[in-house]
């Protein structure tokens, strides 16, 4: 890498060069985009080196690409880990980790407030091949430990969850994986190593969607886990088999997105702040969900692990029905109205319409979805515009 | 909508097609017509591509214009200036301009018959004696390569306008951010986007900007006619940059004007060029016409000689060794022997250019290790 080990530098100048080499190809100030599905050797001899000593270079596309590598290791150096495998999506990451680790007859243990994917895919497919999925109240943590059998070997949550932005004890969670012998596993898509770095809490692996803050601009798919280097080995070589692996086209947006991933940052979270405090005070708005606000059921525990609080907030309309609530989603002009987050345009949707319509209402509730809940994604635009966009928006 | 809000909308319209949050990248070098003769938002690239629209649209928006017209490169966008003159015409320019413009400007126009007046624009009554009745055009730069020299941009524009005169500037240094000079009177305002508008090191682009339609239409008459145009992946990298700029530019003023402070006290620097500080002339003229910062540029003399000042480029690790600037990554090189190398010597050194000059290009890195950088550097 390009930075001078045993020397500590600022985060923004871990973001700009962390994981690059300091002279590159060409002498280009840049990585070169390398295209390559498949890397060539120049004799026998080289191949038989290659086999023989276990060389880090190039085989095949499929097992890795440089470009793959270097965000890799930019974004294990951000995260405070050892190692970061980089995968296509955020959900292929945790399939990956999920396969890897998971074998017939073996438990994994969600908060029920995680990603209704991440857990969708091991209640009703790793199912299939024996593996059982148990579910508990999020940051019940005598709940989590009581559903621990022999058999258990992954903890699984969300922190900051979404979309109610419920913080995990960070300490207390690790504590229960290590007490009873179980890994532990964050997805920290919504806080970033900007706000809160997991493994320093002594959480095993930590998952995010790449695609959000760390890409940040809403132009590619990612997602990526980063931990000590010999827990991932296997991850890694099931990677390497199952082929979800991402394009180097794609490493280098997101390699390029990382450089400004500081200033971002520091953007989101003063916007988040200010708009959810605009929201708070405003009387059209029942009850406000950001770990920023004092009102926070996890506000404590928010500002005691995390230095700001990213740009999702969640939001109820005062007397609203769905419909009610709808029109005020779609008299906003600056968000634009789609899921994701994390990218530097501000996003809107109400989660009973974009991700729980389908269900019936009965059920919906029972996941805390209200029909006058609405869910932004604050991007880095100027804080005044998004405030007087919404609200004009909630005056109607 | 506000400067930031205006990076991230404007031009980066919802795509009606696929809902697509972020525009398409269009490819295509030729659009296909229903009927022949009649012609549809497209049809050929160079004439026109949507990708390049959205490109220019944002830097519009952001510069205040009607237009912007995107080239291949600066230098690109510079010339398509100078091709609004004939044979017989005259340009006023300042002395403190880019080593590329002067080139082109002494080695290009002059063999067109263009004939060149340079003038330390620093007064603009110097421009006004420069003027003559050919004179079609005043280039001007603030602040100016490499010696950061302030120029009083509607001062100029006032003169240029009392004379009948095209005036442009060159606001690569500036940016958007921080200067808009079609506020304050200019008729063309021109970017490397190669620098901060693109950010990132990685795409080549100018871009000329302006507020008269008429203007508009004999710069793009010449762009297509020459066929100078950005490319639809450059404009989408450089796109992708604008989004950050405002970040960006702030975030690497603010680290440039504690860089200059540090350089200022430091017994191993004789001289630091630097719009921020208050002893630097053009200071109080610098801080009406660039709105909340003084520009992540600045250069310094060392106490020591043309090898002296070598070592010093050669040693940072951080800055890193090379031409350009604006990127997120901190550059560092020495004008003599590097961006204005196209100087010839005496002319160099008649306009200030010193051998122990070293000019820095602040990036987005943590200042406390740049500045750590630069000192070990400085001891080497």
């Amino acid at each position: 890498m390009g930075l001078e080990k045993n020397r500590q530098y600022g985060d923004s100048t871990v973001s700009v060069h962390g994981g690059e080499a300091h002279h590159k190809a060409l002498d280009s100030i840049t990585d070169p985009v390398v295209m390559a599905s498949t890397y060539t050797f120049s004799d026998t001899q080289s191949v038989i080196d290659y086999i023989e000593e276990n060389q880090q270079r190039g085989e095949y596309g499929r097992y890795g690409n440089p470009n793959e590598a270097v965000v890799e290791s930019k974004l294990a150096q951000l995260e405070a880990g050892e190692d970061a495998v980089l995968y296509s999506s955020g959900m292929a990451a945790i399939v990956g980790v999920i396969m890897a680790k998971l074998s017939a007859g073996d438990e994994v243990v969600f908060f029920d407030e995680c990603y209704h994917r991440s857990r969708e895919f091991c209640s009703k497919h790793m199912s299939r091949f024996g593996v059982v999925t148990r579910q508990v109240e999020a940051c019940n943590y005598d709940a989590m430990e009581a559903a621990i059998t022999p058999n258990t070997k992954l903890l699984v949550s969300e922190s900051p969850t979404n979309p109610h932005l419920s913080v995990v004890d960070l300490d207390r969670f690790a504590a229960i994986g290590k007490r009873n012998n179980v890994e532990t596993l964050i997805d920290a898509t919504l806080a970033t190593p900007y706000n809160c770095r997991p493994l320093i809490h002594g959480v095993d692996y930590v998952l995010h969607s790449a695609t959000k803050y760390l890409a940040g601009h809403n132009d590619l798919l990612a997602g990526v886990i980063i931990g000590d280097r010999v827990k991932l080995e296997d991850i890694r070589y099931l990677r390497g088999i199952l082929g979800s692996i991402n394009s180097a086209h794609n490493c280098y947006l997101l390699q390029r997105g990382l450089k400004t991933f500081d200033v971002r940052m520091a953007r989101h979270n003063a916007n988040g702040q200010a708009v959810a405090e605009f929201l708070e005070q405003h009387p059209r708005v029942e009850k406000v969900y950001y770990p920023g606000l004092a009102s926070h059921k996890y506000h404590d525990i928010a500002r005691a692990q995390m230095s700001g609080f990213g740009g999702l907030i969640t939001f109820e309309v005062q007397d609203a029905d769905w419909r009610q609530t709808a029109d005020i989603v779609d008299r906003c002009r600056i968000p634009k109205i789609g899921p994701s987050l994390g990218g530097v345009e501000s996003l809107i949707e109400q989660p009973m319409v974009m991700s729980y319509y389908e269900l019936p209402a009965t059920e919906r509730a029972s996941y805390g979805i209200k029909d006058n809940m609405i869910r932004m994604a604050i991007g880095i635009e100027d804080t005044q515009d998004l405030i007087d966009d919404l609200d004009q928006a909630l005056k109607g | 909508m506000k400067f930031r809000t205006k990076a991230i909308h404007v031009g980066n319209q919802r795509c009606q097609t696929t809902g697509a949050v972020v525009p398409p990248i269009h490819l295509a070098s030729t659009y296909v017509q229903t009927h022949p003769g009649e012609w549809g938002d497209y049809d050929y690239s160079r004439s026109g591509n949507p990708t390049r629209d959205n490109m220019e649209d944002t830097l519009a928006a952001l510069e205040g214009g009607c237009d912007a017209l995107a080239f291949a490169s600066g230098m690109a966008a510079t010339h398509c200036v100078t091709m609004l003159l004939s044979a017989g015409d005259h340009i006023v320019a300042g002395t403190d301009i880019y080593g590329g413009t002067y080139r082109l400007f002494h080695k290009i126009c002059n063999r067109a018959g263009i004939e060149i007046t340079l003038v330390d624009a620093s007064q603009p009554a110097n421009i006004a004696k420069g003027i003559q009745d050919n004179t079609k055009l005043v280039w001007i730069e603030s602040p100016g390569n490499p010696l950061l020299s302030i120029t009083d941009i509607k001062a100029c524009a006032d003169i240029a306008k009392q004379a009948g005169v095209l005036i442009g500037i060159d606001n690569t240094f500036a940016s958007p951010v921080l200067t808009r000079p079609l506020e304050l009177g200019i008729d063309i305002v021109m970017h490397s986007a190669t620098k901060y508008l693109g950010g990132h090191s990685d795409a080549l682009g100018g871009a000329l900007v302006v507020q008269d339609p008429d203007l508009r239409e004999k710069l793009y008459f010449i762009q297509n006619a020459t066929g100078n145009c950005m490319s639809p992946l450059d404009s989408f990298l450089i796109s992708r940059g604008m989004k950050t700029l405002d970040l960006r530019v702030r975030a690497q003023s603010e680290s440039a004007l504690s860089i200059a402070k540090y350089l200022d006290d430091d017994p191993r620097i004789s001289r630091v060029l630097y719009p921020g500080l208050p002893a630097f002339p053009g200071h109080s003229i610098a801080a009406q016409q660039m709105d909340g910062g003084f520009g992540a540029m600045l250069s310094f003399e060392i106490v020591g000689d043309f090898e002296q000042a070598k070592r010093v480029t050669a040693s940072t690790r951080l800055f890193q060794l090379a031409v350009s600037l604006g990127a997120v990554e901190s550059l560092i090189e020495q004008p003599a022997s590097m961006s204005h190398a196209s100087y010839d010597r005496e002319d160099r050194l008649a306009h200030g250019i010193n051998d122990e000059l070293i000019r820095l290009s602040v990036g987005l890195e943590d200042v406390d290790d740049l500045i750590a950088d630069l000192d070990q550097a400085l001891d080497c």
